[in-house]
C-alpha cells in the first residue's frame, strides 16, 4: 500500500499516520510489558488491523490511542493466557499512554544493536519504528514473506535469550551504537534511491522512510553533528532525485540533469544543516559527504563547481575514512581540474581493489576516450556494463557503447 | 544474565604472542592479570585450556554409536583457548567487557541457557 508511485492520497495519508505512530506505540508497550518480542508483535497485529478497518471506516480523530488500545488489549490477552505472565498483568491497571515521553530513540538503538545481523537491524527498525507490515518489507527488498517473517522472529529471538537490554548508552558507547544507527539508516535509504535489483530502479518510498528516521532521530539527538550530516546528505539526494531518471526511465548523468528541475527548497534545508553539524566543530563521514554533495547542488552548471574545494573535501574524508571508492570519487575531481592524464595516473594506486566495481571501469573509459584511445576506452566499458545489474545504469553504459 | 566467554584465537594471533618481546610477554601477563583482577565480582568459573593437539573428539554417530577420535571438533582455524563464566545484567555490560579484555584474539559471547 505504501509502495506504488500510483497509490491514491488517501493511502499515502493512512500510510504517514501509521509511519508516525507505529514507533511510539510499540515502544510504549515496550515500557509497559518490558518485553520487546510481545511489544513488537502485538503493535504489528495492531498496525494490520488498522490498515484493514481505516480504509473502510476512516482514520480516528487520536489514532494513536486508537492503535495503542488495539496493541495493549492484544497485548493482555496473549499475557492472560500465558501463566509466566501473570504477575505482570496486575501492573497493567495503570492505563497506557503513548505522549508521555518519545521513547523511539531506545527503540531504534534496540533495534540497530551491534548484535543482530544488518538484515535484522534493517527489518526490526522498518517494523517496529516505521510501521512497515513484514508484506511491505518482503516487497522492499524482493525477498520471499516467510523469510522476511522468519528473520524477524530470529531476531526477536535474539534480544531475548541474549540479554540485548533496551537502554541508551552514554558517552563513546553511544558514538560507536549512534554509527551502526546512521549505517543502517543509509542503508535503507540506498536502498531506496537506487535499488540494484528489479526493473523498477527508484523506490521512492525507503528513500523517504530513511530520510524520515533520520529526521526522527535529529530530533531526539539534537546535538550529534553527525545525524545532521546524514540527514542533509540524504535532503541532497532527494532534491535531484527526480531529475536523475528521464521520462523513459533511463538514467541521467550529473553533467546532463536539468538543474532547473531540482528541488532548492531542499537544498537550502540541506545547506542550513550542514552548517548548523558544522558549529559543532566535530566533522565525520556524513558531514563531508553531504558538504560534497552540498558543492554539486549549489553550481548552476558542472563547470561551475567548486571543484578545488570538492578535492579538499575528498581529501579530509580520506583522513577519517580511507576508502578506494572516495579516491575513484577525487580523482573525478581531479580530472575536471588537472585533466584526464593525472586523473587516469590517480586511478592506477585503487585499479586493483575496485577490478570488481562497475564505475570504476565506466570513469576509465570515459577517461581513455577523452584521450582518444578508443579500443582501451571500449574494452573498459564492456567491464563496467558485466558488472552491474541495475537496469537503469546498463542501459546508460550500453548507450555509451553504441552511439 | 549469566554468559560463557569463549577465548578463541587463530595461528596468526598465535603467532604474533609468539613474537611478543619477555618484556611485552610480562606486560601482556599482567593486563591479564589487572582484567581478572578488576571483574572478579562478575566472574564465575573458568580455565585456560591446554593445546588443541591435546583435544579428542567424542562423535556421535545417527545410530547413537560413539566414535573418539584425535583432535578439535571444528575443522576451522579458530581454536578455543579457554573460557570463563560471567554475570552481569545484560549483553550491554558483556560486551564492554569482553572489549576491554587485553589478551587479543576473538572471544564469543554465548548466553547460558536461565534455569528458572
Amino acid at each position: 500500500m505504501r509502495s506504488g508511485r500510483s497509490s491514491s492520497n488517501a493511502d499515502a495519508v493512512l500510510a504517514e499516520v501509521v509511519r508516525d505512530e507505529a514507533g511510539r506505540v510499540t515502544a510504549a508497550l515496550i515500557r509497559r510489558f518490558g518485553d520487546f518480542d510481545l511489544a513488537e508483535e502485538c503493535s504489528q497485529d495492531a498496525l494490520v488491523a488498522a490498515l484493514e478497518s481505516w480504509p473502510r471506516d476512516g482514520i480516528p480523530d487520536r489514532p494513536g490511542a486508537w492503535l495503542l488500545t488495539v496493541a495493549s488489549r492484544r497485548a493482555l490477552n496473549q499475557l492472560a493466557r500465558d501463566k509466566q505472565y501473570r504477575q505482570k498483568v496486575g501492573e497493567l491497571a495503570r492505563e497506557v499512554r503513548p505522549e508521555e515521553e518519545d521513547d523511539r530513540l531506545r527503540l531504534i538503538l534496540t533495534c540497530c544493536h551491534p548484535a543482530l545481523s544488518r538484515e535484522a537491524q534493517v527489518g526490526l527498525t522498518l517494523r517496529a519504528v516505521c510501521g512497515f507490515t513484514t508484506a511491505e518489507i518482503a516487497r522492499a527488498f524482493l525477498a520471499p514473506e516467510a523469510t522476511v517473517a522468519q528473520r524477524l522472529v530470529r531476531a526477536k529471538h535474539k534480544i531475548a535469550s541474549a540479554g540485548i537490554p533496551y537502554r541508551i548508552p552514554s558517552g563513546s558507547e553511544l558514538n560507536e551504537r549512534l554509527a551502526e544507527v546512521l549505517a543502517v539508516l543509509y542503508l535503507l535509504f540506498n536502498e531506496g534511491h537506487l535499488s540494484t535489483r528489479g526493473s523498477s530502479s527508484f523506490q521512492r518510498d525507503l528513500a523517504e522512510d530513511a530520510a524520515w528516521l533520520a529526521a526522527l532521530l535529529s530530533r531526539l539527538l539534537p546535538d550529534e553533528p553527525e545525524v545532521l550530516g546524514l540527514l542533509a546528505l540524504m535532503k541532497l539526494h532527494l532534491a535531484r532525485g527526480e531529475s536523475r531518471f528521464n521520462e523513459s526511465g533511463d538514467m541521467v548523468l550529473l553533467a546532463d540533469q536539468d538543474r532547473a528541475r531540482w528541488n532548492h527548497a531542499l537544498i537550502a534545508e540541506a545547506i542550513a544543516l550542514i552548517e548548523r553539524a558544522a558549529a559543532f566543530g566535530r566533522p565525520g563521514p556524513y558531514q563531508l559527504e553531504a558538504a560534497i554533495a552540498a558543492c554539486h547542488a549549489e553550481a548552476p552548471n558542472l563547470e561551475a563547481t567548486d571543484w578545488h574545494q570538492v578535492v579538499v573535501l575528498y581529501d579530509m574524508l580520506l583522513a577519517l575514512a580511507p576508502s578506494p571508492v572516495v579516491k575513484l570519487n577525487r580523482a573525478i575531481a581531479v580530472w575536471k581540474i588537472e585533466g584526464p592524464v593525472a586523473a587516469l595516473h590517480d586511478l592506477e594506486d585503487i585499479a586493483p581493489k575496485l577490478d570488481g566495481y562497475h564505475l570504476f571501469h565506466a570513469t576509465r573509459g570515459e577517461l581513455l576516450s577523452e584521450l582518444g584511445r578508443r579500443e582501451q576506452a571500449h574494452a573498459e566499458q564492456l567491464r563496467a556494463l558485466d558488472l552491474t545489474n541495475n537496469a537503469a545504469e546498463r542501459s546508460l553504459l550500453r548507450r555509451r557503447l553504441f552511439t | 544474565m549469566k554468559y560463557v566467554f569463549l577465548f578463541c584465537g587463530t595461528p596468526a594471533d598465535q603467532a604474533a604472542f609468539d613474537t611478543l618481546t619477555p618484556e611485552q610477554l610480562k606486560e601482556r601477563y599482567a593486563e591479564v592479570g589487572r582484567w581478572f583482577a578488576q571483574n572478579q565480582a562478575r566472574l564465575g568459573h573458568g580455565n585456560q585450556l591446554q593445546g588443541p593437539d591435546t583435544a579428542t573428539t567424542v562423535r556421535f554417530q545417527p545410530d547413537g554409536k560413539p566414535i573418539v577420535r584425535d583432535g578439535l571438533f571444528l575443522e576451522g582455524k579458530e581454536i578455543v583457548g579457554g573460557y570463563t563464566e560471567v554475570d552481569v545484567a545484560n549483553l550491554d555490560e558483556a560486551l564492554a567487557m569482553a572489549k576491554s579484555w587485553p589478551g587479543r584474539g576473538t572471544i564469543e559471547v554465548r548466553p547460558v541457557i536461565q534455569q528458572r
